[in-house]
């Protein structure tokens, strides 16, 4: 990976950008859409998460609500990441990325701009905030092959 | 005046650091509050030297264990000036909440009745009446709220009428800590027949309450709010009343003889409320609690509470940061915002620096209605608190802004 990407300044300005404007920040009312509502007692984010899944693939994926930079700002990161990727492709770069959160050793390549929370650890009670859409889309995945059998 | 430094050596966790090494700054009072020594002590005296159960056995130690059990009733009873009788053990405000609208509003409320009580209420103090109204098909209503989120007496009155059965309040509301004047409150729902409960979680830990001069019909609390151990706490009621409720948990303890037709003799009040087993050492440490901030004085603890709020707001107010919503009130509760930045993200900036304060999305509507914000940071103050860490606070509170908030990430 390029070592702007281990610039505290670049990682802070991905974070304030996808803060401020945040990508596919839109509810969709079509009911080809599943819906995923996280939120939470021990957390005041509250987000929905929605995606359009046809034949394995993320066609769309959205999002909406009330929540902290990290929060938001992760959720963005991952729509604009998996949108267009395979469930079998999405499920590694999750993978990697929790690797990441967990402090591990994880694949920067395949993260791109969510290497941006290789430090969310440092605040450990804001862990939750950074995996929160990722938790949303992981459900969504499930329930998507569930309906497809 | 208090002693501030001689009390906080009495507390073990005012000496602890934050994982980066600050001073612990715990500004989070009114979720919880340290405990001295004497508390810590009285527990485990507990477990040390008597380990047995109240209220039965024959021998020696069980007759001390329920001795001190029930001195702990008498040391609740003088402290908010009630009778022993009228003091039932629970296991915190919610429960004590949760037995009222059970016990009684449950067993008396009836189609057309109405439950009148406010949107700044604590969920525990709302929900068990939702249920209640649901049930019994009785209406919840709110008093209107001032534009600052105060309840008002003006307003209160315009709400009564003779089908308000139950006025359930909190003496200090949680969200903006603003004081309500009971006690003309309840003079004013008893002329129309209706009985009042108060919750005083946020109260009786930072204010001197007399039950009998606010002629309130229950009150309930926590001990842990109060220096005490966590999952213990009172309801106080009217006598009558005690005896006219049901208790939700039937069991061992609060029955006096049964059969197996299914007749229940329960005992008098207050034991029929407290079936099985109870947290004995956390009763014995309530004692010890409430001897403490007796033994400070809670006309001192008030004085002092204001005097350093007023400091702390007074800086406050000079911080182009920040926005406070509750500028003027009789509590130690600073609700407020740092400009452009979210709750949490505050929250974390400050918890860097040791310091403890609390966001939240309290209740949606009040806030989204009121103070035209969803979310705010709430900093609460005890006792123990001091001068100087209110400064300390405000040197971090300065810092914060859109630009830093990230800062503690990286
Ligand atoms: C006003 C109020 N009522 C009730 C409660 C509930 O207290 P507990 O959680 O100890 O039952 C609280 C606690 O935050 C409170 O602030």
């Amino acid at each position: 990976m390029n070592d702007m990407m281990k610039d505290p300044m670049i990682l802070r300005s991905i974070i304030m950008d996808h803060y401020k404007y945040p990508k596919n920040h839109k509810l969709n009312d079509s009911n080809e859409y599943i819906e995923k509502h996280m939120a939470s007692e021990s957390c005041i984010d509250d987000i929905r998460v929605q995606a359009l899944i046809k034949n394995a693939i993320l066609e769309d994926i959205c999002f909406d609500g009330e929540a902290c930079t990290i929060a938001t700002s992760s959720t963005s990161i991952m729509s604009d990441l998996l949108k267009g990727k395979t469930i079998t492709d999405a499920r590694q770069i999750i993978s990697e990325y929790r690797k990441m959160i967990d402090q591990k050793e994880y694949d920067e390549e395949l993260l791109e701009e969510a290497v941006a929370f290789q430090n969310v650890g440092n605040q450990a009670n804001r862990i939750h905030c950074a995996t929160i859409g990722w938790d949303a889309i992981e459900s969504l995945m499930e329930e998507s092959e569930k309906q497809n059998g | 005046m208090l002693n501030v430094k001689k009390i906080r050596k009495d507390f073990p966790m005012l000496s602890n650091k934050s994982k980066k090494g600050h001073d612990l700054i715990y500004f989070d009072n009114a979720a919880t509050t340290f405990k001295p020594q004497a508390v810590i002590d009285a527990v485990c005296e507990y477990y040390t030297s008597y380990s047995v159960n109240a209220h039965r056995g024959d021998y020696e130690l069980s007759y001390q264990v329920d001795q001190q059990y029930e001195s702990s009733r008498k040391t609740v009873a003088n402290f908010i000036h009630a009778d022993v009788k009228e003091i039932v053990f629970t296991s915190g405000a919610s429960e004590s909440l949760n037995l009222v609208a059970y016990g009684y509003g449950q067993k008396y409320l009836t189609e057309g009745d109405i439950v009148l009580s406010s949107e700044a209420e604590h969920a525990s103090n709302i929900l068990p009446w939702m249920k209640a109204c649901e049930v019994t098909k009785a209406t919840l209503d709110f008093i209107p709220l001032l534009d600052t989120g105060k309840i008002d007496v003006e307003a209160f009155k315009l709400k009564m009428n003779h089908h308000v059965k139950v006025v359930t309040l909190a003496q200090v509301t949680n969200v903006l800590g603003y004081v309500v004047d009971i006690q003309k409150i309840c003079e004013i729902a008893h002329e129309y027949g209706a009985i009042v409960v108060v919750d005083g979680a946020q109260s009786l830990p930072h204010m001197p309450v007399d039950v009998k001069q606010l002629d309130c019909d229950f009150f309930a609390f926590s001990a842990h709010k109060l220096c005490g151990p966590t999952g213990v706490g009172v309801l106080y009621g009217k006598y009558e009343l005690l005896q006219m409720s049901d208790p939700f948990m039937f069991g061992g303890g609060s029955n006096a003889r049964f059969d197996m037709c299914g007749n229940i003799l329960l005992k008098d009040a207050p034991y029929r409320f407290e079936s099985g087993t109870p947290a004995i050492e956390a009763v014995l440490g309530m004692k010890a609690a409430i001897n403490y901030i007796m033994n400070i004085g809670m006309e001192h603890i008030h004085a002092y509470e204001l005097e350093l709020r007023e400091y702390l707001v007074a800086q406050m107010r000079q911080l182009e940061n920040v926005v406070i919503y509750n500028d003027h009130n009789d509590s130690g509760i600073v609700t407020f915002n740092i400009k452009d930045v979210f709750s949490q993200d505050a929250a974390t900036y400050f918890s860097d620096y040791g310091i403890a304060i609390r966001s939240g999305q309290h209740c949606a509507k009040l806030l989204m209605n009121k103070l035209n914000t969803s979310s705010t940071l709430r900093a609460s103050v005890y006792f123990y608190n001091t001068k100087e860490e209110v400064d300390h606070f405000i040197k971090i509170c300065s810092q914060i802004n859109a630009d830093t908030m990230l800062d503690v990430f990286f």
